[in-house]
């Protein structure tokens, strides 16, 4: 008798997100259709205003899978914009800011990610340092709200402001007018990061190496990998996209603030979780992630739509899917347990 | 070195703060052999072991390894993988979130000229791997979806396929049954065929016989000799590994005496806990060793905490030396002489971060209450009497219990319950997990206990245990008390009442 072919546990994960994403959006298209849910630019506005999220929760992916966790990534993507910010009202070019920001992002990751692998600290506590010192660092920069206008830097404003037409996909308005679909910049740079990320957990030997220390930290250094390496290249590598994902989230706002991004790293906790990463290591993978912030893209997107809902709605329908998807992870926790037995 | 001899250990010294673990060990292997490792706990197996594959530093001795000419020293595992020795632990070091493919070689993965992992490539490698080894798996599938046996022979794959000359397999089969067993055993005897030296630690003597070529025996951290396997029939073994006569082993108790005259030390009426154990009359009396016997699940160590009030009873009556008791929680057993040493050690007894003197004095000083601290002199008299009763293996009185080998830690756990000088003591599974030599001498002590006027009610999965120290048994069987033996005690009888009349 053959046996049928095991789905592993990513893949399942990873197809119930997918599906869970279609339903919402469906919903969405046929509750709210007459508010023109159903246009393509819906879609493609959840990914520029989320393309900064989208670049952080793929970093935070790659820290989970090693059962890690990065709380710092909010308060870095605030640094990142205030610096950026200040930086270019001082009359410094936007490529020279760019290259110092994704610099620090190295830096901050390099500090963090030796404390956790060679020193082995936990996780959460070394990332809440970083937590606190970034957004005191970004107090420090500059305590008021810097906008990025065009005066300021105005080759960064043209980046913002650029608009790629996609060819298919349009509407007429009301007035007539063909609307045709678009994206921005940092929409481009977050499926980059993506995909990039997608592929090195994939096909490199650090990526499986992540994988192996999430499944077992003990069996990994039995096996000869270098735990201690990988655990701070992991840390390095999310605070480096962090930083992509900063300039992406400072494209999209232009503005530097102390308050800006607070919370972020739950953002892309929760997207990493809803997307089937697990917080013990070893099974997950960005494209979930990244269904995962579309997913909670959506859930505003519908909420704004609606304009009657309070903006508190996300939040709760957000802890409802997360909740479901805990009892889901725990379920097939059980179910392997009982498997081994 | 001579042909054939892939390692040779010669003089080989270690320490551990306290105590010497190895002096002076010679060991050999040769080619296409499974040599056993046996000593009892303690004897210097696992030191051993950790010498040769870079866990532990020895302090004297060398360590020469075919095709390597400088005497070799191992600093980690990885080391010892460079040099060809390789080690499969009782607990599979793998990752169960990976591919079988991926398990064997990550970290080694061949790549494609991106310098990317070559999946395929290494997906159709580990399949013929696997297939020349004659297991039958799928091996681009999750680990986990395969069996504790399946997965310690992927751990045994990836360390041959690793071009190891030596393989450690270190207590490879307790988690395994028997028919696991068998197919690990083949897959040792084909690489055994292809040249493999393997050593092979275990507690099975009869896995010794069905497998070994040649065992080595250590005790105290000192060889004993090296024997083929023809020259060493089990009981030699046995008396090598323990050091003394196998006489000791037959004849532990005297005559069968019959005890229904003394005082009753324990009686109970209907006593039941819902759930767990069904209504039961039982009378212990002084001095007596009551042996509960049934398969494991049959309610013996329920009928056990029911009495203790480890589960409080719903229903019955019980009497403690002719007086009606009510007994809500251990405490009040306590406090009315009664002990338990409970069957799950690790969760319920020893606390490794103690030291032994502490560890001892644990149950006394919670009987005497915390406000009413014992003494530091008082302590140290009692911790030295029960460490030279029970002849506890420690460096002192001040060593942390962690550092002991399983065996002593036991007997640390059973002298804290003597120290509370009960006048009834419940052993759930004492001998569980140590080694022949500190079983008899347990059982030994409690035919002693008994002698001295104390009750004993002994739990052992092990009949024949149960046969040479008790002096009556009560037999479990779903949960239900349902019959005793007593007079002359045989396995036959056990067996016969614990399958339940269906065995003639």
């Amino acid at each position: 008798m053959k046996k049928a072919k095991n789905i592993n546990s990513n893949t399942l994960l990873l197809l119930i997100t997918v599906v869970l994403f279609i339903a919402l959006y469906a919903g969405g298209c046929i509750v709210y259709s007459a508010k023109g849910f159903t246009h393509l630019q819906t879609f493609l506005n959840i990914l520029i205003t989320n393309s900064g999220l989208i670049c952080v929760a793929c970093g935070l992916t790659v820290v989970m899978l090693t059962a890690g966790i990065d709380i710092s990534v909010g308060s870095l993507v605030a640094m990142d914009c205030m610096m950026l910010a200040v930086g270019m009202r001082n009359g410094i070019g936007a490529i020279p800011m760019c290259l110092l920001v994704l610099i620090t992002g190295v830096v901050f990751g390099l500090v963090q990610g030796s404390l956790i692998g060679y020193l082995n600290i936990q996780p959460f506590i070394v990332t809440m340092a970083g937590m606190f010192f970034g957004r005191g660092m970004t107090a420090v920069i500059c305590t008021e709200q810097v906008s990025i206008t065009q005066e300021i830097n105005a080759t960064f404003y043209k980046w913002a402001n650029a608009k790629i037409t996609l060819p298919f996909g349009g509407y007429t308005n009301n007035k007539g007018k063909y609307m045709a679909p678009f994206v921005r910049v940092e929409v481009l740079i977050a499926l980059l990061v993506l995909i990039i990320i997608f592929l090195m957990l994939r096909y490199t030997r650090f990526g499986r190496a992540l994988y192996a220390i999430g499944g077992s930290e003990q069996s990994a250094a039995m096996m000869g990998l270098n735990v201690k390496a990988t655990k701070m290249k992991a840390y390095m590598l999310s605070s480096v996209l962090t930083s992509i994902g900063g300039i992406c989230y400072c494209l999209n706002t232009m503005a530097g603030s102390v308050q800006q991004a607070t919370g972020l790293e739950m953002d892309a906790i929760s997207s990493a979780v809803i997307g089937g990463t697990l917080l013990t290591g070893g099974v997950g993978n960005v494209l979930g992630s990244f269904i995962g912030v579309l997913i909670n893209g959506t859930i505003s997107s519908i909420v704004k739509t609606n304009g009657k809902l309070a903006s508190s709605w996300p939040n709760i329908l957000t802890a409802a899917l997360l909740f479901v998807f805990i009892v889901i992870q725990s379920l097939f926790a059980a179910m392997r347990a009982r498997k081994n037995r | 070195m001579e042909d054939n001899v892939v390692l040779t250990a010669r003089g080989i010294s270690m320490t551990f703060p306290g105590v010497k673990a190895l002096e002076n060990v010679d060991f050999t292997l040769r080619k296409g052999e499974i040599h056993a490792l046996m000593g009892e706990n303690g004897a210097g197996k696992s030191t051993l072991i950790k010498c040769l594959t870079g866990i532990n530093d020895f302090e004297a001795g060398e360590i020469h390894i075919e095709g390597v000419d400088e005497p070799v020293k191992n600093h980690s595992t990885r080391d010892a993988q460079n040099v060809g020795i390789s080690t499969v632990y009782q607990e599979v070091n793998l990752c169960p979130n990976l591919s079988v493919a991926e398990n064997l070689f990550i970290g080694r993965e061949p790549l494609t000229k991106l310098k990317t992992v070559d999946r395929k490539s290494y997906n159709v490698k580990s399949q013929k791997i696997m297939d020349d080894l004659g297991i039958s798996v799928d091996v681009t599938q999750n680990l986990e979806n395969y069996s504790l046996a399946i997965q310690q022979m992927v751990a045994i794959a990836r360390a041959v396929d690793m071009e190891c000359k030596v393989l450690i397999l270190d207590e490879p089969t307790s988690s395994l049954d028997d028919e696991e067993v068998e197919k690990l055993f083949k897959l040792m005897r084909m690489l055994k065929e292809k040249g493999v030296g393997i050593i092979f630690v275990t507690h099975f003597l009869e896995q010794v016989y069905a497998v070994c070529d040649r065992i080595t025996v250590l005790r105290n951290g000192a060889l004993v000799g090296e024997y083929p396997i023809a020259d060493l029939p089990r009981v030699k073994l046995v008396a090598a590994m323990m050091g003394k006569d196998l006489d000791d082993l037959a004849a532990i108790k005297g005559e069968t005496k019959d005890l229904s005259h003394e005082p009753l030390e324990i009686s109970a009426k209907g006593l039941a806990h819902i759930g767990t154990v069904k209504p039961f009359d039982l009378e212990i009396h002084k001095g007596e060793v009551i042996g509960i016997g049934g398969l494991l699940g049959s309610g013996r160590s329920e009928l056990a905490r029911s009495i203790y009030g480890a589960d409080r009873a719903n229903t019955g009556s019980l009497k403690v030396k002719d007086k009606d008791v009510q007994i809500h929680q251990p405490i009040d057993a306590m406090n009315l002489g009664m002990g338990m040493l409970p069957d799950d050690r690790k969760a319920e007894g020893i606390i490794e971060d103690l030291t032994v003197r502490e560890n001892i004095i644990l149950a006394l000083q919670a009987k005497t209450g915390m406000f009413k601290k014992l003494s530091r002199q008082k302590q140290n008299e009692i911790a030295d009497r029960y460490i030279d009763l029970l002849s506890i293996k420690t460096p002192s009185p001040d060593t942390l219990v962690k550092q002991l080998s399983g065996g002593n830690q036991q007997k640390v756990i059973l002298a804290r319950w003597l120290a509370t000088s009960p006048d009834f003591l419940i052993l759930d599974e004492p001998t569980r997990g140590i080694d022949i030599g500190t079983k008899t001498e347990i059982q030994k002590l409690i035919v002693e206990l008994a002698g001295q006027g104390k009750s004993i009610m002994f739990i052992s999965s092990e009949i024949m245990e149960m046969v040479r120290t008790c002096n009556r048994m009560v037999i479990m069987r779903d949960r239900e008390k349902v019959g005793e033996i007593g007079g002359d005690i045989t396995e036959q009888k056990i067996m016969h009442a614990i399958a339940g009349g269906e065995g003639e």
